[in-house]
C-alpha cells in the first residue's frame, strides 16, 4: 500500500511488520518520533510487542540484549549522543553474538549543541561487529528495518540502519508499504545461535581465555565477512517479493562512466540529480551509493580501480581524512571531499559545482568544502 | 519451619577464604530456575571461567552498569530473573537500577554489599562506612555512607529488605519470600569482607554478626508492612545491642580510629536507628 510517512515513521512501521516483540528505547531528536510512534501502537494494540520506558540509552540496549538472549525479536532506535551513551553496550551485544537491530538517526555529536545530520556518530560503530547500512529514503529505511532482522538473525551479528536526521526522518515521502501477509513470508521466525533458558544452566560472557577469545573474534570476522553474501542473496530474495533492488552498493551511470563519486545517506538523491546533469552535458560521470559500510563493499569498488575516484565525505577521522575517504583509499586511489558536517546544507548546485572540480582535476587530495 | 538451603555454588570455585559472597549466593538454591545477571565483581570471578561454571543455574555475565535492564529484558520471557550485584555495581549503575524500580520490572534485585570495590583492590563506594580506611581513602572516608536500601524503598516497590551472611535463614526467608512476589524486589545483603575489611577469613560469620548485634547493620523488610526481623528485634532496646566499639575495633579498616569518632559512629547509628523505627510507624 503507498501511502505518506516520514523515515521514522517507515521505520516503526518495519519494526511493526517484523513483529517485534520488544521495543525499548529512550527519546533523543531526532529519533523521537518513532519512539513515540511505537509506543503508540503497542498502547492501541496494533502491534503485540511490550514496549519497555527505559531511563537511558545505555539501558535500551541492555533491555533488547537481555530479550534477545531470552529469543524475543527486538528493536532500538537511538541517535549521536544516545549512541555514544549505550556504547559500551554496542561491543558487548556484537561480541555476544546476539542478532537485534537498531535504528540510528544520524546527528552531529556536540558542542555546541546541534541535532543536524552528520555521519560521524554511526561511524562509531565501523569497529564494533555491527552491520552497517544507510537509507537514502524513507522507503530505504522501512526495506532496510526489515531486511535487518532476517540478515542479523542468519549471521548472529547486530545490524543498524542509517537514516540521516531530518532529511529522511521528519521528510514525509511517498512509501510503498508492504502486506503483512508477504512480510511474513519473507521473514521467518527467529533464529539464533543460542538462547538462555531457566533449564539450561550454560554461562554467557563469563571470563574466557585469551586464545578462545581471539577465536570468537576471528569467528566474528569470518562472519562479517560471509555476510556479504547473506546481504546479496536477500537484497535478491526482497526484489522478487517486493520489487525493489537491494544489495552492498548501488550504481547510478557507472557503467561506462570514467568519473565516480562515491556516497553514502540521503544526499545521494541530490548527488544523483548533479550526475544527471553533467550526463546532460556529456560527461561520464556516475556514483556508486555505499548501501552497507560494514561488511565493507571491497569487491564492488575494486571494480572501479581504472576510473577517477571522488569520496564525498560527512564524516571526518581527526587527523587523517573523512572516514569513507580512508576506507575507500584502502582499496583504490580516490580523492576526499569534506562536505555538509554537522547538518551544513548541500544541495544539487553544491555538487554539480563540486563534480566539476572533480572532472577538471582541482579537487586536492582532501578538501574542506566549507560555506 | 527452617528453609533448606543448598548449595548452588560448587566446590572448587576461586573465591577467596571466607568470602561473604560465596556463603551468600547459598540462599538462591530457594528459588525455582532462577537465571542469575551478574555484572562485573567479584562474582564475575567467583562464577568461574569459561567453558566451565561454578554455579548450577545459567549467568548472564553483563556490563558494570546494565544489569538490571539486561534482567528486565529477560524477565519479558521468564519468571525468576535475578540481579547478583555489589555496591560497586549499585553505584555506577545507580541510574539502571532506580530505572527498573521506577518501571517495578519482574526481577528480584540482591546488593551483595561489601562495602567497597573489592574486586579492584579495595576502593571507596558509596557504601562504604564514614572513616573506613580503603585505597582511595587511606586516612578514613570522610563522605556519609548512603542508605541503598531505604533509597530502594522510596521508589515504593513490593518487597525491599536487608540482610546478612550472618543470618542466613533470615536472608534465605526473604529471598524466598521475594521469589512469591512479582514486580520489583530489593534486597541489601550486608557482606563483610576479610581481605577488605582487614580481618582473619575464619571470622566473616562472626563480623557480620557483630555488624547486627551493634546496630550498626538492622535487619528489616517491607513487604506492603515494615518490619525489623531477626537479630535485630532484640536490638531495637539500646541497651542490649554490643557496644559499636567492639565492632569496630575488630577490623582493620578502622585501625586507629579515635574515641570520639567511635563516639560519632554511635550517634550515626542511632539516627539509623530513628529513621527505621519511624518507618516502621509510617508503614
Amino acid at each position: 500500500m503507498k501511502t505518506i510517512l516520514t523515515g521514522n515513521y517507515a521505520v516503526a512501521e518495519a519494526v511493526k511488520l517484523s513483529r517485534v516483540k520488544v521495543i525499548a528505547a529512550y527519546p533523543i531528536t531526532p529519533q523521537t518520533t518513532i519512539v513515540e510512534r511505537l509506543a503508540e501502537m503497542v498502547e492501541s494494540g496494533e502491534i503485540d510487542a511490550e514496549f519497555v520506558r527505559v531511563e537511558s540509552e545505555h539501558s535500551a540496549l541492555a533491555v533488547v540484549y537481555g530479550s534477545s538472549l531470552a529469543g524475543l525479536r527486538s528493536f532500538t532506535a537511538t541517535s549521536s549522543h544516545g549512541l555514544l551513551y549505550m556504547y559500551e553496550m554496542c561491543w558487548w551485544v556484537s561480541n555476544a553474538r546476539i542478532p537485534l537491530v537498531m535504528a540510528v538517526v544520524t546527528r552531529t555529536i556536540g558542542p555546541p549543541w546541534n541535532i543536524h545530520t552528520d555521519h560521524t556518530d554511526i561511524l562509531t560503530l565501523r569497529d564494533s561487529g555491527w552491520i552497517i547500512s544507510m537509507a537514502e529514503n524513507a522507503q530505504e529505511a522501512l526495506d532496510l528495518t526489515i531486511q535487518g532482522f532476517k540478515i542479523s538473525e542468519r549471521v548472529n551479528l547486530p545490524f543498524v540502519v542509517g537514516l540521516d536526521a531530518f532529511v529522511v526522518s521528519h521528510t514525509a515521502e511517498v512509501v510503498d508499504v508492504p502486506e503483512q501477509d508477504l512480510v511474513d513470508s519473507f521473514l521467518p521466525e527467529r533464529k539464533q545461535a543460542y538462547v538462555i533458558s531457566p533449564d539450561d544452566p550454560i554461562a554467557v560472557g563469563n571470563i574466557a581465555q585469551n586464545d578462545v577469545t581471539m577465536r570468537l573474534r576471528y569467528d566474528m570476522a569470518k562472519d562479517m565477512e560471509r555476510s556479504k553474501e547473506v546481504i546479496r542473496e536477500v537484497g535478491d530474495e526482497f526484489e522478487k517479493k517486493f520489487g525493489r533492488k537491494y544489495g552492498l552498493v548501488e550504481h547510478y551511470m557507472t557503467e561506462d562512466a570514467d568519473y565516480v563519486v562515491v556516497m553514502s545517506g540521503a544526499w545521494c538523491g541530490d548527488a544523483k540529480e548533479a550526475v544527471d546533469v553533467l550526463r546532460s552535458r556529456g560527461i561520464p560521470i556516475g556514483l556508486l551509493k555505499l548501501t552497507y559500510l560494514r561488511p565493507f563493499p571491497k569487491e564492488e569498488l575494486k571494480e572501479l580501480e581504472d576510473r577517477e575516484v571522488l569520496v564525498v565525505d560527512r564524516s571526518f577521522s581527526m587527523g587523517h581524512r573523512g572516514i569513507l575517504g580512508l576506507e575507500v583509499g584502502n582499496v583504490l586511489d580516490c580523492k576526499n571531499v569534506i562536505a555538509g558536517l554537522c547538518g551544513v546544507d548541500m544541495g544539487v548546485e553544491d555538487f554539480v559545482e563540486m563534480f566539476n572540480r572533480f572532472v577538471r582535476g582541482e579537487i586536492e587530495d582532501v578538501e574542506w568544502w566549507l560555506k | 519451619m527452617r528453609l533448606e538451603i543448598g548449595c548452588p555454588l560448587l566446590p572448587g570455585n576461586p573465591s577467596c577464604q571466607g568470602c561473604p559472597h560465596s556463603i551468600g549466593l547459598k540462599a538462591l538454591s530457594v528459588l525455582e530456575n532462577p537465571i542469575v545477571v551478574v555484572p562485573a565483581g567479584c562474582t564475575t570471578i567467583i562464577a568461574g571461567m569459561h567453558p566451565k561454571s561454578s554455579l548450577k543455574f545459567p549467568v548472564v555475565h553483563v556490563p558494570f552498569a546494565s544489569a538490571p535492564a539486561v534482567a528486565c529484558g529477560l524477565s519479558k520471557a521468564y519468571d525468576n530473573v535475578v540481579v547478583w550485584m555489589g555496591d560497586g555495581g549499585a553505584d555506577i549503575g545507580f541510574a539502571t537500577l532506580s530505572g527498573s524500580a521506577v518501571r517495578n520490572d519482574n526481577i528480584i534485585v540482591i546488593v551483595s554489599d561489601n562495602e567497597a570495590y573489592m574486586n579492584t583492590g579495595i576502593q571507596a563506594s558509596g557504601t562504604t562506612f564514614w572513616k573506613a580506611k580503603t585505597t582511595t581513602s587511606p586516612t578514613g572516608k570522610r563522605e556519609e555512607k548512603k542508605d541503598l536500601a531505604l533509597i530502594m524503598l522510596m521508589h515504593r516497590v513490593p518487597y525491599v529488605a536487608t540482610a546478612s551472611v550472618g543470618y542466613m535463614h533470615d536472608f534465605a526467608q526473604k529471598v524466598k519470600k521475594a521469589g512469591e512476589i512479582r514486580g520489583f524486589r530489593f534486597i541489601h545483603l550486608h557482606s563483610p569482607c576479610p581481605p577488605g575489611w582487614r580481618f582473619d577469613s575464619s571470622k566473616t560469620v562472626e563480623i557480620a554478626r557483630m555488624a547486627v548485634k551493634s546496630g550498626a547493620w538492622i535487619l528489616w523488610e517491607y513487604d506492603g508492612k515494615f518490619r525489623l526481623t531477626g537479630a535485630s528485634r532484640k536490638c531495637r532496646d539500646k541497651g542490649k545491642r554490643i557496644p559499636i566499639e567492639e565492632y569496630l575495633r575488630a577490623q582493620g579498616r578502622f585501625r586507629g580510629i579515635s574515641d570520639d569518632d567511635v563516639k560519632e559512629i554511635e550517634k550515626k547509628v542511632d539516627e539509623v536507628w530513628n529513621l527505621v523505627e519511624s518507618l516502621e510507624k509510617m508503614f
